[in-house]
């Protein structure tokens, strides 16, 4: 195996297009490290894009925050900027794994690792988030539903990596949130997790709202017809409800050691509701 | 498979030293430069037994490539102790009992030390929830928590 450490950006493409055999980016290595000492898992290159500039930076821009590929989440729950706008995608990205994992993980290796439980996920399709993907001909932007494909397959090309998450500024009286089902507090994997972003009109009447879900199916789920059950409504009984009932349809998850189908389709609802009502708040609903 | 070479600051040395592409912090530490302390438990990030500080965080040093120590600074449970003047986390431990067999404890003075250095006051939730990724098998960590708790009071001047 290889281990290359590129200082640009151009450099770091050019070796992955170029790699012969299996290459791999390295960020946080919290994913890839395991995968590597599997006996069924064999690497050719790793190419470590920590020493590229602006990757380990969060910037806040005219249009947001910019969040290089290689921040680790913990240093998300620092930057008191980004608590304070997006304070759901925070607190996804700070439910990984132990304090050890926080200092190393990153959400764009969770986004590419591609787990359909990958809790930072379903936050940042809620929050509208974009990637900003690197590659030999150049860069081009997409949404973060657009990169998972399959369990541990991403939409992105050989050469291709993601430089940074891209985070619009949040709307007026706006509010995200996101919560997931584990047996276990901490140290533990998502059975269900939910993902809203919704923002109100001057009287608290929802105006937009996005609703993702994790672990309820082989990627991330949009849940577009979940989220307009809520829109027009002050977030009463009925459309919770509503909410509900959609997120459970919207679902269509597996039995496993986590958790049965039944019961992932029904706490998907329960959470969407529970997360929908911590997202109203904190968009200034009563 | 190629050598790379590395220039790392080590409990306050400056240290190079040549690994494989593929070989982790730990297997580096252990294996190269003689420091025992930091243990493998599962290889795989879940118990903190080889817990170290890189740059301010504490991490799994099983989950860093030796090569990805080039420049950074890094504390091990070696560098903790003063000379023979034990750190007061390492006190408290052996005060309160907080170790039975040994193999988790660098690994949980390393994070605890991480913690402390952050928060100076921390509650009992938020040590448990800090030391989350530290399992031991012996102390039921109540013991752990207590020590943790009672290091910090002393460090920050108070009796206990």
């Amino acid at each position: 195996m290889r281990y290359e450490r590129p200082e640009t950006i151009g450099d770091a493409t050019a070796l992955l297009a170029s790699a012969k055999g299996r290459a791999f980016v390295l960020a946080g290595g919290t994913d890839l490290l395991v995968r590597m000492k599997s006996d069924a898992f064999e690497a050719d290159m790793v190419v470590d894009i920590k020493a590229v500039a602006g990757m380990s930076d969060i910037s806040e821009t005219a249009d947001g925050f910019e969040i290089g590929a290689a921040v680790p989440c913990a240093a998300l729950g620092e930057h008191a900027g980004l608590v304070a706008a997006w304070p759901g995608v925070v607190e996804a990205a700070n439910l990984i794994g132990s304090t050890q994992i926080q200092g190393r993980c990153t959400m764009s290796g969770n986004l590419c690792n591609a787990s359909p439980a990958a809790d930072s996920v379903p936050a940042l399709v809620a929050a509208g988030a974009r990637v900003r993907i690197a590659g030999p001909d150049g860069t081009r932007i997409v949404p973060v539903e657009d990169v998972p494909q399959a369990p541990g397959k991403t939409t992105l090309k050989k050469g291709e990596f993601i430089a940074a998450i891209l985070l619009p500024k949040p709307a007026q009286r706006s509010g995200d949130a996101y919560l997931r089902f584990t047996p276990r507090t901490e140290m533990d994997i998502a059975v269900v997790g939910v993902g809203v972003q919704l923002a109100l009109d001057a009287k608290g009447v929802v105006e937009t709202a996005r609703v993702a879900l994790g672990a309820v199916g082989p990627k991330v789920v949009l849940a577009e017809q979940a989220a307009d059950t809520i829109i027009g409504t002050a977030l009463d009984d009925a459309a919770l409800e509503a909410l509900a009932e959609a997120c459970s349809a919207a679902s269509n998850p597996i039995d496993d050691k986590r958790g049965t189908a039944a019961f992932r389709k029904h706490v998907a609802g329960v959470l969407a509701r529970r997360a929908a009502k911590i997202a109203y708040e904190r968009a200034g609903g009563k | 498979m190629a050598s790379v070479s590395v220039s790392t600051t080590l409990n306050t040395d400056e240290v190079e030293f040549l690994c494989q592409a593929d070989e982790t912090l730990l297997d580096v530490l252990r294996n190269r430069l003689g420091l025992m302390g930091a243990k493998e438990g599962c290889g795989t990030g879940d118990c903190g037994a080889c817990s170290v500080i890189m740059d301010g965080r504490v991490v799994c040093s099983c989950l860093v490539l030796g090569a990805e120590a080039q420049g950074k600074t890094i504390e091990t449970i070696e560098g903790m102790a003063q000379g023979s003047e034990l750190h007061p986390l390492q006190k408290k431990f052996i005060e309160h009992a907080a170790l039975q067999c040994g193999v988790c404890t660098p690994g949980f003075l390393m994070a605890a030390k991480a913690l402390l250095d952050a928060n100076p006051s921390p509650t009992e939730e938020e040590i448990r929830f800090w030391l989350a990724g530290n399992l031991c098998r012996c102390t039921g960590y109540d013991k752990i928590v207590r020590a943790v708790a009672d290091a910090a009071a002393e460090m920050r001047g108070e009796a206990s």
